[in-house]
């Protein structure tokens, strides 16, 4: 164990060499972090939680601005990203929605308008129930939906977005239907299943935590291939580690995860790529990234180049299917 | 009980020197963001955000919330004295604001909006203190139906009120929604309305709307009248403020009503901008001689800016206790709560209480600090207006077009702002009211996503508006706005055929 960690801090040592010595590209100038949500969305916490870190261990020399470009979905700081074509000064921070959005509405930006960085975490989508409904388990739950068609309602973000999406796919795969509900973003998903208003709802773990806490809403079963990190206990002695997986519980639907992105403008020097590929590598290393993470319920994955390409081109086919047989896809 | 041994506990917590001086500074630079249209409170807490993230959480939500209250009364202070609201909850305080000043009564004014303003927010904060545990649970009832209901009231209270024909009334209002709905819609998942501008993507913002309605519209009818304002030759004196301090008692029913007003409009979501307007509304509708308001009627001031304040310090509750952002400030700081380590939710006042508890003390320390930082003000900006209008004036123009180029850092806001000057000012030629507008466009879209999700519960049947005691009420109570003015009048026509007919 000891030998692995030394040679772990020598690679680390010999990158952080190797890096110093290339220095091929530097930010000259201020750097514009773009937020592709609104101020205290899961975007603008991901953007932001970077930044102090960045800043905290001086990983760049110049200043960082963050601005918030929510419009559309995200699409406006797409689109502004899009603007600055060529220029490596201006990172834009989004989730699957890049690639995602442009199927769905006419938007002004196509994935081919953003060169991708880096992915730095998975963040975990869970069935939620009311915490006094009377189900122990995800197909209990199901059953009952079955059971009564169009008669049960699961809330969640906005129209053709990822809560929609799973919702949909949890509908392929086990032959129900719920009436969908779009509110405004999570957090109103949540107080909305606590006040007993919606049966259900497809929450990250972080929109649902403070109601969990208090016993108001129960998980289910998280759509992960493997159970969520342990965690200190959340309610009753139970954390996150302790959800079963979805497929574990009956609900044959091994996967849906959503990567938190950072990309840059189409046209970008590659060496600018490689430099913020690096610097976001360093970011996931340190302690204060672990801490944020866990605290989240999110999953850390680092990946950059192929990893990230492989990534996008199997997320970005499992969405367009199901965005098909709906039929979202704009015209 | 616990509460108040609680909120003593927060006392301790908050009153050490550094956390006043953190007050001070913060009520300061919230003023400064304040006064200047389009760099509002939620702009400010942004910029001030990653300064917090080595602060511990107390003293960096003390920061935070010193600013939002510094920038919520530097906001009045240019509704006041230049017809330009620095945040939506001060579109009201223009209507008699501004005639106050234009006759010279500008330190009036401003001291009348300030002292009211600190007795809403204090209103509101001892709600807090005494009921928070209550009115948790109780906004957990609120779903799309009540939200919508809450908005149906504010909307139903507002018609029928200016003096412009109701027809002008509807076509100002339908403007204010068509605006509303540009970009997003979250309920269906499409883009609506922008014509494939990439510009119009975002919507068209409430701020760059009324730097152009009020702040642009305003000058051009000025220079129309003759270049200068008419109140270049009031004294400003601070003896001034303390005689509108010992006048504002006479106003306590105002007062009251506007309180309670506020602080049901900041816990069920209507949020400050719609409780100032329905504090207005109702206050005219309550006065003996309504015709005084819109001219200088400082009941018109003083109603809702108490309960624009009182309902932005009660909003301050759903925000801890549920996680929702009551506005976009909230928005904002609530980022901040999780990036300093803290989940808002029902349990933050059991896992944190130092810091809830420390956050409510300093919420009835900052604003008394704020009262009384801003009250030392009033003379230095009351003089503003005695600078002739050919220096103001251009300022006042380049400050707007600053001001609408900072809300969201777009050139195309600039044109937009320009645009909505020139229909600002053809609105007032032709005598067509713009508050109808604006408060369309505030609250429109939200009225719009909670009906159409209340359409989707139901399935398409109006009786959801009926399904629970909650919701029959509030529609009761919006019916009842509706059509007061009808039956008033129909109440007169009658009572005037009586009297013809005894005779």
């Amino acid at each position: 164990m000891k030998t692995i960690s030394i040679t772990a801090a020598l690679a680390g040592a010999f990158a952080l060499g190797a890096t110093s010595a290339a220095q091929a590209w530097q930010p000259t100038k201020p750097v514009e972090f773009v937020v592709t949500s609104g101020a205290g969305g899961g975007t603008d916490n991901f953007a932001r939680m970077i930044q102090s870190i960045i800043s905290k261990h001086k990983l760049i020399d110049q200043p960082i601005v963050v601005v918030n470009k929510g419009g559309g979905s995200g699409a406006e700081g797409y689109v502004y990203g899009k603007g600055a074509k060529g220029d490596p000064n201006r990172v834009i921070f989004g989730t699957n929605n890049a690639y995602l959005l442009p199927y769905v509405a006419k938007l002004g930006y196509k994935y081919s308008d953003l060169t991708p960085v880096a992915g730095l975490a998975l963040d975990e989508f869970l069935l939620w129930v009311k915490g006094d409904a009377p189900y122990a388990d995800a197909k209990a739950y199901l059953d009952a939906v079955k059971a009564k068609p169009m008669g049960f309602k699961m809330g969640g973000s906005q129209s053709k977005d990822t809560d929609q999406t799973l919702t949909s796919m949890i509908q392929d795969a086990t032959g129900v239907k719920w009436i969908y509900v779009p509110f405004q973003g999570g957090s109103a998903a949540a107080v909305q299943l606590a006040g007993g208003h919606i049966d259900s709802n497809v929450n990250n773990p972080n929109e649902n935590i403070g109601q969990w806490k208090a016993g108001q809403v129960k998980p289910l079963c998280v759509f992960s291939p493997v159970r969520l990190a342990k965690s200190d206990p959340v309610f009753e002695g139970k954390g996150w580690g302790d959800i079963p997986t979805c497929k574990e519980a009956g609900l044959p639907l091994e996967t849906f995860q959503m990567p938190r992105t950072v990309w840059l403008p189409a046209e970008v020097p590659a060496d600018a790529v490689a430099f913020y590929a690096d610097v976001l590598e360093k970011v996931s290393k340190t302690p204060e990234w672990q801490e944020f993470v866990g605290r989240t319920a999110q999953t850390a994955k680092f990946m950059k180049g192929q990893d990230l390409a492989d990534f996008v081109a199997k997320d970005d086919a499992a969405n367009k299917k199901v965005f098909e047989n709906e039929g979202w896809v704009a015209k | 009980m616990d509460n108040l041994a609680n909120l003593m506990h927060g006392f301790s917590v908050a009153l050490t020197t550094h956390h006043l001086l953190l007050m001070m500074a913060g009520v300061l630079l919230g003023v400064l963001v304040g006064v200047l249209p389009g760099l509002g409170a939620p702009n400010g807490v942004s910029l001030l955000l990653p300064l917090t993230f080595s602060m511990d959480p107390v003293s960096a939500i003390i920061l935070l919330t010193s600013l939002y209250w510094g920038a919520l009364f530097g906001g009045s202070t240019t509704s006041i004295l230049f017809n330009i609201p620095g945040e939506p909850s001060s579109v009201a305080t223009t209507f008699d604001g501004h005639p106050m000043a234009k006759q010279g009564r500008a330190t009036e004014a401003l001291s009348f909006a300030f002292l009211s303003a600190g007795f809403g927010a204090l209103a509101g904060v001892i709600l807090i203190t005494l009921l928070s545990g209550w009115v948790a649970k109780f906004a957990l009832r609120f779903s799309s139906p009540e939200y919508f209901a809450v908005y149906f009231m504010t909307f139903a209270s507002f018609i029928g009120l200016g003096g412009a024909s109701p027809l002008k009334t509807i076509v100002s209002m339908g403007i204010g929604f068509t605006l509303a709905s540009i970009g997003m819609d979250s309920v269906s998942g499409n883009v609506r309305l922008t014509y494939e501008f990439d510009v119009l993507l975002a919507g068209v913002s409430f701020l760059i709307a009324v730097i152009g309605l009020f702040g642009i519209g305003e000058l051009l009818l000025t220079m129309e009248e003759g270049l200068k304002f008419e109140g270049v030759a009031a004294k400003v004196r601070i003896r001034d403020v303390v005689l509108t301090a010992a006048k504002l008692p006479r106003y306590w029913l105002a007062l009251l009503r506007s309180s309670l007003i506020g602080i049901w409009m900041g816990i069920t979501p209507g949020g400050p901008t719609a409780a100032s307007f329905m504090s207005y509304a109702m206050a005219k509708r309550s006065s003996r001689n309504p015709a005084k308001f819109g001219k200088g009627e400082p009941e018109g001031v003083i109603a809702p800016e108490t309960a624009d304040h009182a309902a932005g310090s009660a909003a301050m509750l759903p925000m801890l206790a549920l996680g929702i952002p009551g506005s976009a400030t909230a928005a904002v700081m609530m980022g901040g709560l999780m990036i300093w380590g803290l989940n808002p939710g029902p349990t933050l006042f059991t896992d944190r209480p130092d810091f809830v508890w420390g956050l409510i003390a300093s919420m009835y320390l900052g604003n008394v600090v704020a009262v009384v930082v801003v009250l030392a003000t009033v003379p230095l900006f009351a003089s503003i207006l005695r600078i002739p209008f050919s220096i103001i004036g251009p300022v006042i123009v380049v400050i707007c077009f600053i001001g609408a180029y900072t809300a969201a850092g777009k050139g195309f806001d600039i044109w937009l702002a320009l645009i909505f000057g020139l229909v600002g000012y053809v609105f007032k030629k032709l005598d067509y009211p713009i508050a109808p507008l604006v408060l369309a466009m505030v609250i429109g879209d939200k009225a719009e996503d909670a009906f159409r999700q209340s359409m989707i519960f139901s399935q398409g049947s109006l009786s959801i508006f009926w399904s629970n005691p909650l919701v029959t009420t509030l529609m009761a109570i919006g019916l009842t706005l509706l059509l007061m003015p009808l039956i008033g009048r129909a109440a007169l026509s009658l009572r005037g055929r009586a009297t013809a007919r005894s005779d």
